[in-house]
């Protein structure tokens, strides 16, 4: 087994949590992490499910570390088992000093056999209420004290809270602490809070002043639209689901036109039908900002698993020339500051902007440290100074017209797809009219250009000093962090793919003897992209099977070419 | 002169041939404005729409706020305005190939939804800028230059797909009686949740049914506006086809929830 040098008396665990669809495997994962969270431990969760509703086999592994950014690896310490068939699937990555615990009164194993179906019969508890039971054991087998779990739960339940106490207590009494059992102690961090790449994506969008969002159910974007819905009175926004992504799109720019700042998400399938929206805010300069969520394809592909194979789709959206904003998050952290940053940037250079975000970023549960909520704030648009005639799209030296929107007395707001005047009135065949106005959006690009390199659009891990150079993006660079700080290597993690950040990324890969693209795609689109700018990728290893990487594997395959 | 007293109008030449139903709909509609500001309507409160198509550059010739954006998509832009900002009054100006072929889905949802905006069809009823393809509500037969042996399709009932869809106001005019048209605009305008107006809008140089129409249109009077039946008997009158009469005036109105002021309520 490979040992995580880096790791040596740190404490980092693994445990699995597996059942099938409807058993509650996920919310049961959930509490373990909010436990572990409480206990100081910075956490990760991958979730794993299918398209079905019922059945199957759900199951969510859950990292925990003292260490930031805990790298999920194969092998496991702890395996809740919900049904027979988590066993049977995740038996083999079991270290052999790892424990079990199950149903002892559905399966026959060795382990922590824990008596259910008898304990729910004593309390009077429902089918569901295994899962308390379950967990109740867990945590007695872990050392971790009753009162925390009854805190954790307590705060999970919405019902029935007195019987899952209940049916808590009387299983915590009962197991005993194993033998062999590691007691978990409370480290010194202070991780700060858990959140999902989707909920931090809608937090970070609310912070820079998110007016309304729009979106059609699309796994794994759906879970921004779920959040935003249920917290919008908080959060002083709105939440809407309309008939498909081509009038979410369209009715994004109808309420940017009017002065409220918009955003609308998607995956794939949903953004190809985006696409003519995000011409029409291109050329009209009516701005929103678009989640993209990855998730494998062509077409419906696999629709719950991720891949990194929409990027070169993302880049050229839309027919025209125009230039946009797009940022690559690999985590919750990341998702939060540059959902805010692009709606902050959309606004204020009025073109559009895209999050590209994948299924393992959108649907993770990180831990987030609670300084990085300062780090968005809402930025002002440049807005009118009301002098003159107003002339929506004016010819200024940068490019950007000042806004406003209609409603203003004495202002007649004139916003057009097609090629305009300044006052946004159609030209037909002007050909000066019809130059003069790209022109102006070219300063505006070039603009966009500058502005690229002056943000955090590079960041630089493991052996700064190495002359090998591993580049990673979005939910791989988790995977590919373990590998390259075990290996001594540079991993370099670009966080805009459009404008492309070149000076940054060049400095970052100063003196690379060697460039390794890691990438689950089949093709290689960021070595694409690198290439394009003249970035010259020497070897790519790609995955397509629709799993992440794990950090041993990659490992493996990245000591053959050093 | 009366109507130029709220400037209205742009330095954009009219492009639209001579002849054009077009532009009796423009002038319906700014004396339709004229009025509604003598009311106490603020211009700078009123956002016209505008599709892609011979009808949509009637933004162009309007001094008002505009956005015109992508082919068949103006109802959900229209929307989207609404919901922004609920003091705007919001037309949104469309054919009939962008309403009912592209973006046929969006005008059920908006009228089932029940936003507060004001759709204004001009029926052509084939494609113009484009050069007279046929559209859905292109009669059996019609011959254009992508149907040379003539369409097979038979035309949709619109009135009757507009009372499906619950629209809470439906209303068809004739863009060659401007005064009456005027006054159906104003209705629709006034009317608090999804106002769908019908314009019947011959087209001369594709479609020049101004000989038919003028044999086949009558003006309703006293009609019960509030009967769903007596709709649906005046949406069967004509079935967009050679035979029967058409009804012009308010042929359904009822007073419906409003999405935009449902959804604020929920978050208030």
């Amino acid at each position: 087994m490979i040992k995580f040098e880096h790791m040596k008396n740190l404490k980092q665990y693994s445990f699995i949590v597996g059942g099938a669809a409807g058993q509650g495997s996920r919310r049961a994962g959930l509490l373990i992490a909010k436990m572990f969270n409480q206990l100081g431990y910075y956490v990760y969760i991958y979730d794993d499910y299918q398209s079905l509703i019922r059945g199957g086999h759900n199951f969510s592994q859950i990292t925990v570390s003292e260490k930031k950014d805990p790298i999920r690896q194969k092998k496991i310490d702890f395996l809740l088992a919900l049904d027979k068939k988590t066993i049977e699937k995740h038996r083999a990555n079991l270290k052999k000093n790892g424990l079990l615990f199950f149903n002892s009164n559905k399966i026959k194993e060795k382990g922590i056999g824990i008596p259910a179906d008898d304990i729910l019969k004593k309390c009077n508890g429902l089918p569901i209420m295994a899962n308390t039971s379950l967990l109740a054991g867990l945590v007695k087998g872990l050392g971790i004290s009753f009162d925390l779990f009854q805190k954790t739960l307590l705060e999970d339940l919405s019902k029935e809270k007195e019987k899952n106490l209940q049916i808590a207590k009387l299983t915590y009494e009962q197991t005993v602490f194993p033998k062999n059992g590691i007691k978990i102690n409370k480290v010194k961090n202070n991780p700060g809070l858990l959140m999902t790449g989707n909920e931090a994506t809608a937090e970070g969008m609310a912070k820079a002043g998110l007016n309304i969002y729009f979106a059609y159910p699309m796994t794994p974007a759906s879970g921004i639209l779920h959040y935003l819905a249920q917290n919008q009175k908080k959060l002083g926004l709105l939440a809407i689901q309309l008939e498909n992504e081509i009038a979410v799109a369209s009715e994004a720019i109808g309420s940017a036109f009017a002065g409220q700042r918009s955003a609308v998400g998607t995956s794939g399938g949903g953004f190809a039908l985006m696409v003519e929206t995000i011409s029409l805010a291109a050329q009209a300069e009516i701005t929103f900002l678009v989640i993209n969520s990855q998730r494998m394809g062509p077409a419906t592909g696999v629709p719950t698993y991720g891949a990194q194979s929409d990027l070169l789709f993302t880049l050229h959206p839309g027919h025209g020339d125009f230039e946009k904003f797009i940022a690559l998050p690999s985590n919750a952290e990341e998702s939060f500051f540059w959902a805010g940053k692009l709606l902050n940037l959309a606004w204020k250079y009025q073109t559009p902007a895209i999050l590209l975000t994948d299924k393992d970023v959108s649907e993770g549960t990180f831990s987030i440290e609670k300084k990085i909520l300062d780090q968005v704030k809402k930025e002002k648009e440049i807005i009118w100074d009301k002098k003159g005639e107003y002339k929506r799209y004016k010819i200024v030296k940068n490019g950007i017209s000042p806004l406003a929107y209609p409603g203003e007395a004495k202002v007649v707001v004139k916003a057009n797809s097609y090629e305009h005047y300044e006052d946004g009135i159609s030209v037909e065949e002007d050909k000066k009219a019809i130059q003069a106005m790209q022109e102006k959006r070219l300063l505006k690009f070039k603009a966009m250009q500058k502005q690229a390199e002056a943000l955090p659009a590079v960041k630089i891990f493991g052996n700064k000093k190495s002359k090998i150079c591993v580049i990673a993006w979005g939910s791989t660079v988790l995977s590919v962090k373990g590998a390259v700080e075990n290996l001594g290597l540079k991993l370099v993690q670009p966080l805009l793919a459009s404008p492309f950040p070149k000076k940054q990324i060049e400095k970052a890969l100063a003196g690379a003897k060697q460039i390794i693209c890691v990438e689950t795609n089949s093709t290689g689109q960021m070595a694409w992209l690198l290439e394009a700018n003249g970035i010259k990728v020497d070897k790519k290893i790609l995955k397509y099977d629709s799993e992440l990487f794990f950090a041993e594997e990659l490992e493996k395959k990245l000591k053959k070419y050093i | 002169m009366e109507k130029q007293k709220n400037n209205l109008e742009t330095q954009c030449p009219n492009t639209w041939c001579p002849g054009c139903g077009n532009f009796g709909i423009l002038s319906a509609f700014k004396l339709a404005i004229d009025e509604l500001i003598t009311q106490g309507w603020k211009k700078e409160k009123i956002v016209v729409v505008g599709d892609i198509g011979c009808n949509s550059k009637i933004a162009d010739y309007l001094n008002l706020n505009s956005l015109i954006g992508l082919h068949g998509r103006s109802v959900t832009t229209a929307e989207g305005i609404k919901l922004a900002n609920s003091d705007l009054k919001v037309f949104v100006f469309i054919g009939d190939g962008a309403l009912l072929d592209e973006g046929i889905s969006h005008l059920i949802h908006a009228a089932k939804r029940n936003s507060n905006i004001n759709v204004i069809l001009h029926n052509n009823r084939l494609f113009a800028l484009t050069t007279g393809q046929f559209t859905a509500l292109s009669p059996e037969g019609y011959k254009g230059v992508s149907t040379p042996w003539g369409s097979v399709e038979e035309p949709l009932n619109l009135i009757k797909l507009m009372i499906a869809s619950r629209a809470s106001f439906i209303a068809r005019g004739y863009s060659a009686k401007i005064e009456s048209l005027k006054k159906i605009i104003i209705q629709a305008s006034l009317h608090e949740g999804f106002s769908f107006v019908e314009i019947l809008q011959p087209c001369v140089s594709f479609y020049n049914n101004i000989q038919f129409y003028n044999e086949k249109i009558y003006e309703l009077e006293n009609n019960d506006v509030k009967s769903e039946s007596v709709a649906l008997d005046l949406a069967n009158q004509w079935d967009y086809d050679e035979a029967g009469k058409i009804p012009l005036g308010i042929i359904y109105k009822k007073q419906r929830p409003i999405f935009e002021q449902e959804i604020y309520k929920q978050i208030a």
